[in-house]
């Protein structure tokens, strides 16, 4: 798998071999090495450590909401006594309310939109297409350092006087906007606000890079459809971003100068609260709502479909099989990017929008279950017939696969609207978006760290305690997330500091509790992955180029590849995923491998 | 057995144990709450459909799944890995299938919407008694009570004996509506300050209440409910102090609500000063 062919450095502008870097300046200090960077690796990396690190904070902002579900008014554990030394270290209603804002921000706007597109979009899109670097690797470099100020901005939201954002993820108004309507939140949602136009800026900047890298900088022979789905699915992501985060950011502006300056784009008219003075109003909340989810249902896809994207190449390449229909599958994200921008509605159905409007948006809704389905059936095609080895990797994506089916399928009932009108807001719907994107996209997200760690360091991670990380993460999810379906039928509403004092909720505590234990112990168990993956860096066995023999260009690199990616020109002969070829004796066919019957289907004649 | 069997297993066990939680829920409690609504069965109904259409593709794509897993494992399957890139007559048919099933679920679901979110649309905006349409049924059903959301409590105000909101002899309550059983209730609901959402487990009613709005929710508490309360719960969120945002509705037989309303205008209007003219609160 070593034997590298010396490519042919004739072809085209990604044609550079390890030494024509000038143009990128060779990283002479540590600070322009690995802080000022603008190689796509260190950027990837940045965002992978940053985002993880949020993970952390996310996880045990998590954990504060699920204390409190299981003990209400109790005693916060370790942190009680020095937030609420005067309530005995019970937490507020208002931290409970912060509490739950900032674990979905953090989650959402800080973890998995940057570890997708930040952290594996920059570091594997040169080395899958062949390129050297991205296209801009300035812009690449800004995208990552405005992340900085977002989480300046999200940090000030904890420490800044009163009680942090309360307002939801979603920070609908008049709620958001009118400050008595939440003492406390003063400045916090203002910086809320901010941190999330900086989120967007960065995400721009990414996403313009990205598609203009995926169009313009793959290697000789890699056509559009050579690939990999981790590719296909950053390109749509990309699109997505860049369509869907102006709106974003506009309304985000128009929100904070309904706070700052009262212009009233999104609070009726005379709007008061808590008997404050009224403003002058004539805008209209849902307008904030219909804004907002044009960007947040596409990006609903933007937290999935790269996810489904690494998933397909890991379980082809453990499966050791051809990815079971390429073509429908890149058909499918297209048609989940495509229908992604005209079902935003189905949020609204009971939001006071007009009810014909909802049919509208449920048709297309029920709609885009269909590719999503599509990509189910395919990948287990993919796995039917192989080979299975069950590494930590493929352990994972199957476990998105499984997990993904529940969370695709629970999709269905929100989607139906007389059913919505039941569990709008009720804990089916948080079981529903926990399985797609924790047991989803999380999942997708570790097997990935899994699967391109040797090529990030070098390093193999330790299989075994992977599979030991992966057992307890999976088991402990579903125990947290699965009963969440239970509650929702029962009506169990979202956000409630405490539910039961209402008598139809008064007897879900104690499953609450178990949920709030199995979420502890989901919590604690990624400490095995936190030591793995700090002992793998340093000691785990080397790599070598290709551990996983492999079929994507990434595998051709070193590991770690250097400044530059390749100390070849790779050229591409094939698709992604010819694994168990019959053209070949062994049991993968690398894209960069040249043909070993000599029939080179004129690949390299064709450099785009 | 193999390693790769353990696996195997416990991808077993979410079809196992996933479809034996939903068994087990309705010995929990942990069903959909009682239904006293005259609609409510229909939500039900499409609620527990689509659960067994789920269900059943559920069980079938994670059986699927678990049995390659058994069968293809690398250190027992002994057949090369079949080099294949798809099929396209799969393709159409799984796409297909779904499409239709899909599309049928669309269908299916529409009456339950417009009955519950449109029906009474139409009618209240303009046609009359003498107007086009026609029938006694356009006639507008004038609403019961209004409902008010405001942080953190829901203020009900009775039209009073002449079935006029905001004029002087108005009924007004707190977190406390009675509806008569077995009548057609029509509720205005309103928002004084943020966004609050109308949320009647029991009755299978949710609306969000919007400032600016004034918007209608209708149901119809059946036979047997009667003498019993339920909760009213806002399930929006409304501030810091959203989960207490408690309510109840009961449900009165025709003459316990006549009395209820009666008791309500004698703690209300019994002295000579009438109550203010205008909803100010």
């Amino acid at each position: 798998m070593s034997s590298h062919a010396i490519g042919d450095h004739g072809h085209g502008h990604a044609a550079h071999g390890a030494d024509g870097h000038a143009d990128h300046g060779h990283a002479t200090s540590f600070i322009s090495k690995y802080v000022f960077s603008k190689d796509h690796k260190i950027i990837g990396i940045q965002f992978l450590f940053s985002t993880l690190l949020w993970f952390i904070v996310g996880g045990l902002l998590a954990l504060g909401i699920r204390w409190q579900l299981a003990y209400p008014w109790s005693k916060l554990p370790i942190l009680g006594d020095m937030l609420f030394s005067g309530e005995a270290g019970q937490m507020s209603p208002e931290f409970y309310t912060a509490l739950f804002t900032m674990h979905a921000t953090v989650m959402i706007f800080l973890v998995i939109i940057p570890i997708l597109a930040g952290a594996f979009g920059n570091f594997l899109i040169p080395l899958m297409i062949g390129a050297d670097d991205m296209a801009f690797p300035t812009l690449n470099m800004l995208s990552y350092w405005f992340m900085w100020p977002a989480f300046v901005c999200f940090g000030m939201t904890f420490v800044s006087a009163g009680h942090g954002a309360a307002a939801g993820w979603t920070s609908y108004p008049p709620l958001s906007v009118i400050e008595s309507a939440a003492p406390g939140s003063h400045m916090a949602q203002t910086w809320w606000l901010l941190g999330v136009t900086m989120v967007g800026i960065s995400s721009m900047l990414g996403s313009v890079n990205y598609m203009t890298t995926i169009i313009q900088m793959r290697a000789p022979g890699m056509t559009m459809f050579r690939l990999p789905m981790t590719i296909w699915a950053m390109f749509i992501t990309a699109i997505l971003q860049a369509f869907a985060l102006p709106v974003l950011t506009a309304a985000g502006f128009m929100q904070l100068t309904d706070r700052l300056w009262d212009t009233g784009f999104f609070v009726a008219e005379a709007a008061t609260a808590n008997n404050a003075a009224e403003m002058s109003g004539g805008g209209q909340p849902l307008l904030w709502q219909h804004l907002f989810w044009f960007y947040s249902h596409p990006a609903v896809y933007i937290m999935i479909l790269p996810a489904m994207g690494m998933v397909s190449d890991i379980l082809a390449c453990f499966a050791r099989k051809p990815l079971f229909g390429y073509k429908p599958m890149v058909y499918s994200i297209s048609g989940i990017a495509g229908l992604g921008f005209i079902v935003w509605g189905h949020h609204m159905f009971v939001s006071g929008m007009n009810p014909v409007l909802g049919v509208t948006f449920m048709l297309a809704t029920m709609m885009i279950a269909l590719p999503s389905a599509i990509k189910v059936f395919n990948w287990l095609g993919t796995i039917w017939g192989g080979k299975i080895q069950f590494t930590t990797p493929m352990l994972f994506a199957l476990s998105f696969v499984s997990m993904f089916i529940i969370g695709g399928l629970s999709g269905i009932f929100m989607a139906a609207t007389p059913v919505d009108i039941f569990i709008h807001d009720t804990y089916f719907i948080v079981a529903h978006f926990h399985y797609v994107l924790f047991s989803g996209t999380a999942m997708a997200v570790m097997g990935a760290i899994y699967f391109w760690f040797p090529k990030m360091f070098g390093r193999m991670m330790n299989d075994g305690w992977g599979k030991v990380h992966f057992f307890f993460t999976f088991v402990f999810l579903n125990g947290t997330f699965y009963p969440m379906h239970l509650l929702g039928m029962v009506g169990f509403p979202r956000r409630l500091a405490d539910p039961y004092h209402y008598e139809t909720f008064a007897h879900l505590l104690p499953m609450n509790q178990f949920m709030t234990w199995c979420a502890i112990g989901m919590v604690s168990t990624q400490i095995i992955f936190a030591v793995n993956f700090f002992y793998s860096m340093f000691y785990g066995p080397k790599a070598g180029r290709n551990p996983w023999h492999a079929n994507g260009l990434e595998w051709c690199a070193p590991s770690p590849p250097g400044h530059g990616n390749f100390d070849f020109q790779p050229i591409v002969h094939r698709g992604p995923y010819e694994y168990g070829s019959p053209e070949t004796d062994e049991d993968y066919y690398p894209q960069w491998e040249p043909p070993k019957n000599g029939n080179d289907e004129g690949s390299v004649s064709t450099p785009h | 057995m193999g390693k790769a069997k353990i696996w195997s297993i416990l991808f077993l066990m979410v079809p196992v144990l996933g479809v034996g939680l939903f068994m087990a829920a309705p010995a929990l409690r942990m069903w959909l709450p009682t239904d006293v609504s005259e609609h409510g069965h229909t939500i039900d109904h499409l609620f527990v459909f689509i659960m067994y259409l789920t269900g059943a593709v559920f069980v079938a794509t994670e059986l699927a799944l678990v049995w390659y897993l058994w069968k293809y494992d690398a250190n027992s399957n002994t057949q090369p890995a079949k080099f294949t890139h798809g099929s396209h007559s799969l393709e159409v048919v799984w796409t297909i299938l779904p499409a239709a099933t899909l599309l049928f679920i669309a269908i299916y679901q529409i009456n339950a919407w417009a009955d519950q979110k449109l029906a009474r649309r139409a009618p209240m905006a303009s046609v009359g008694p003498d107007g086009q349409a026609g029938t006694a049924d356009d006639v507008p059903k004038a609403p019961l009570a209004e409902v008010t959301g405001r942080q953190f409590e829901w203020r009900i105000r009775y039209p009073g004996p002449d079935g006029i909101l905001h004029t002087r002899d108005d009924l007004t309550d707190v977190n406390d509506l009675h509806i008569p059983v077995d009548e057609e209730i029509v509720l205005v609901i309103k928002s004084e300050d943020v966004l609050h959402s109308f949320f009647l487990p029991n009755f299978r009613v949710k609306q969000d209440v919007v400032p600016g709005m004034r918007q209608k929710v209708w149901f119809k508490a059946v036979k047997g409910s009667e003498g019993r309360s339920y909760d009213l719960v806002c399930a929006e969120l409304c501030g810091w102090g959203h989960y207490k945002m408690k309510g109840r509705i009961t449900v009165d037989t025709q003459s316990d609500y006549r009395a209820w309303l009666d008791k309500l205008s004698f703690e209300q209007h019994r002295t000579s000063e009438p109550p203010p003219p205008t909803d100010e609160e």
